[in-house]
């Protein structure tokens, strides 16, 4: 296992992570803000990469598409809020978790109704395709990196927002007290619609630049939900940086362990078995992970409530 | 009296000979919704054109959406089994889910025809007398692509596929026939979509030629990140991830790609040529050759009604065996484990005006048989 190889890994762990983290932060907010668990999350991220490919397809820019993407899944996820969750808050989880599987449904055969059962072609604009040479030789794909560049600045944009606006001093208010801050004048409906809105987009904008180098088809949103989910458990629930730490951590296990694993594994076994026994191992890496930040911090890395 | 007599010479006056009498009923459970939704449509899509075409209306037939869930397969299968009485069961895509279904169906006595999944459990030790594969034993395909690499002069194959049943087979099979040495083997997780480490592990590897597996979404992603990777090495597969449901959102990254299937739409007889027209009539897109797959398994089970009552199970396994349908595969006749024998053939991807495409190129296996009819004891 050379150096070089080792950096390119550690490299797509850390933007597997990245798009992990736009996933994940907007389900941590949610969760954190309106205390809402957002099943149908996953189905935001399949909107945004939907509404890019078909926008991508009218109009041929890549742009375009991303647009259309965040303002998509913007607006899908301020309707859900209008429509549906704006009843759920006052229920239990498990009516949460029932209405929001419910809208999973609904959006997976609505878009199949919509744009039908076969996968939609969505690619890499031509100025971000292809490999360059970073410094020591190492090939790298420009979109991958430039993914890892626009996944942070989103965070960094997202700490500014929670940190030195006033919308995100309502936000941090409404994840502390809610009917202080609602007495306080604030017109915490809004305040919601809002934040879901944003959680929804940042899942659309992720759909959609993972979209180009996957593949956008019915489904695409749930097996990244579970991801999510494991991320904000590890990174404690309702904490942005939590789920930027949790994300990293997830994308880094996850592609390390799928490398090292069979490889560690090819000391004990021949290469045919070693290499089965170790991607099986590799799949349980990140829930193995998160079981024991679990057993060391119940609340997760930066989890303020256990 | 009267109505029987006018019955009578309904059967006369389309020329139907045979003394049948009780319809059939069968039971369809595919993959309708989710991620692999596009393979169960198609093969739902072709069985039913090939029904719709033989205007037999003693077959009756209930379709089920599986989900592409293995427990949710077999509730279902108890359920057509128990309560809707079937005689004859078809349509699972994936081979986790066969091996959930298929032995507790043929061990109720009922026939089970396979359109597509074809495990090599099922094909030796775990074969049975009512279980017929109309598709292929999964290895097939892989194994023409290993006799392709040998042709192509492929020495040093990165060889990956998804780690499940099928994903095993897969890479058995490219072995068994493929020469050369293996630069590299990785089982992917079924359903993976990011193949960055993978890509890095095969460009770090010295290879010469890249086999994969990767059917539906899972081969999408692949191809498109192989491309923008700027790896260069020629690459060969089955024709799972290069069928015409997935082509277009591959888009140019799959154009020259060797890939090998039992079926083309170019493949040049009339059933084909006949099936290829009407189904792009009836539903307005090219088939896949999961749906030839499904229009075959149709017509293999019409003809078998043609001779034989579905309660006679023997009589009916036999007119099953003999296989007396006209494929849209040209030649194709069951082995003793009641598996294909079948040519595979070599396509290349091509741009037809606007549309992707395979064309087929050459041959790389005559007459094929699977590895494993020799341990089938029936």
């Amino acid at each position: 296992m050379s150096l070089i190889l080792l950096i390119e890994q550690i490299l797509n762990g850390l933007q597997f992570g990245i798009m992990l983290f736009l996933m994940a932060a907007g389900l941590t907010l949610i969760f954190g803000v309106m205390g809402l668990i957002n099943l149908a999350h996953g189905s935001l991220y399949m909107i945004g990469a939907f509404c890019a490919a078909a926008v991508a397809g009218l109009t041929g820019s890549f742009l375009l598409g991303l647009i259309a993407a965040l303002a998509g899944a913007a607006l899908a996820g301020a309707l859900v809020e209008l429509v549906v969750i704006r009843r759920l808050y006052r229920k239990d989880h498990l009516d949460q978790v029932l209405a929001t599987f419910a809208l999973i449904l609904i959006f997976s055969e609505g878009t199949r109704w919509l744009f039908g059962s076969f996968p939609l072609f969505l690619d890499v604009p031509d100025y971000l395709s292809g490999p360059i040479t970073l410094p020591g030789g190492i090939q790298y794909p420009l979109y991958r990196l430039a993914l890892i560049v626009i996944g942070l600045a989103v965070g960094l944009g997202l700490y500014l927002l929670i940190s030195k606006t006033r919308l995100g001093v309502q936000i941090r208010a409404g994840e502390n007290d809610r009917e202080m801050i609602a007495a306080l004048g604030i017109d915490i409906a809004k305040l919601y619609t809002i934040v879901f809105a944003l959680g929804a987009a940042l899942a659309g904008f992720a759909g959609a630049l993972v979209g180009a180098i996957q593949s956008v088809q019915v489904g695409m949103g749930e097996p990244v939900l579970i991801m999510a989910f494991v991320v904000i458990v590890i990174g404690g629930i309702g904490s942005i940086k939590g789920a930027l730490i949790g994300a990293l951590l997830v994308g880094l296990t996850d592609t390390l362990g799928g490398i090292f694993l069979p490889e560690v594994m090819k000391l004990f076994f021949d290469p045919s078995t070693a290499t089965s026994v170790g991607s099986s191992l590799a799949s349980m890496a990140i829930y193995v992970l998160m079981a024991a930040v679990l057993v060391l911090k119940p609340a997760g890395l930066f989890g303020a409530r256990a | 009296m009267k109505v029987m007599t006018m019955a009578a010479t309904a059967v006369l006056a389309l020329g139907l000979t045979n003394a049948q009498a009780d319809p059939v009923k069968v039971g369809m459970i595919t993959t309708l919704s989710g991620g692999g939704a596009g393979l169960g449509i198609d093969v739902r899509d072709g069985f039913l054109l090939a029904v719709k075409q033989s205007g037999n209306s003693d077959i009756e037939v209930i379709v089920e959406d599986d989900q592409r869930k293995p427990d949710v397969a077999v509730q279902l299968a108890d359920k057509m089994v128990q309560s809707d009485k079937v005689d004859v069961m078809t349509g699972i895509v994936w081979s986790n889910l066969a091996m959930a279904v298929i032995p507790s169906v043929t061990a109720q006595g009922k026939f089970y025809l396979s359109p597509n999944a074809g495990p090599s459990a099922l094909a030796g030790k775990g074969c049975h007398p009512n279980y017929f594969n109309v598709a292929w034993q999964n290895d097939n395909l892989h194994e023409g692509a290993g006799a392709y690499a040998n042709f192509a002069d492929m020495k040093k194959s990165f060889i990956l596929a998804p780690n499940y049943p099928a994903g095993k087979d897969a890479l058995t099979g490219y072995k068994r026939f493929y020469k050369g040495e293996l630069a590299g083997e990785i089982y992917t997780k079924l359903g993976q979509t990011d193949y960055a480490a993978e890509l890095a592990q095969i460009r770090a590897s010295g290879a010469d030629s890249v086999f994969f597996f990767l059917p539906g979404g899972m081969g999408i992603s692949f191809l498109k990140q192989y491309k923008d990777s700027g790896i260069d090495l020629p690459v060969v597969g089955p024709a799972f991830s290069f069928d015409q449901g997935i082509l277009q959102a591959v888009g140019d990254a799959a154009l020259g790609v060797k890939n090998t299937s039992q079926w083309s739409k170019d493949i040049a007889n009339e059933t084909n040529k006949a099936f290829v027209e009407s189904f792009q009539a009836e539903y307005g897109r090219l088939p896949s050759l999961y749906a030839s797959q499904g229009f075959d398994t149709a017509n293999l089970l019409l003809s078998a009604m043609a001779k034989a009552d579905v309660s006679d199970a023997d009589a009916f396994r036999e007119a099953l065996e003999e296989a007396n349908f006209k494929s849209t595969r040209g030649n194709f006749r069951f082995g003793p484990n009641h598996h294909p024998i079948q040519d595979i053939h070599v396509r290349e991807v091509i741009k037809e005006g606007d549309v992707y495409t395979n064309k087929i190129i050459g041959t790389a296996l005559t007459s094929h048989a699977d590895a494993y009819w020799a341990e089938c004891d029936m």
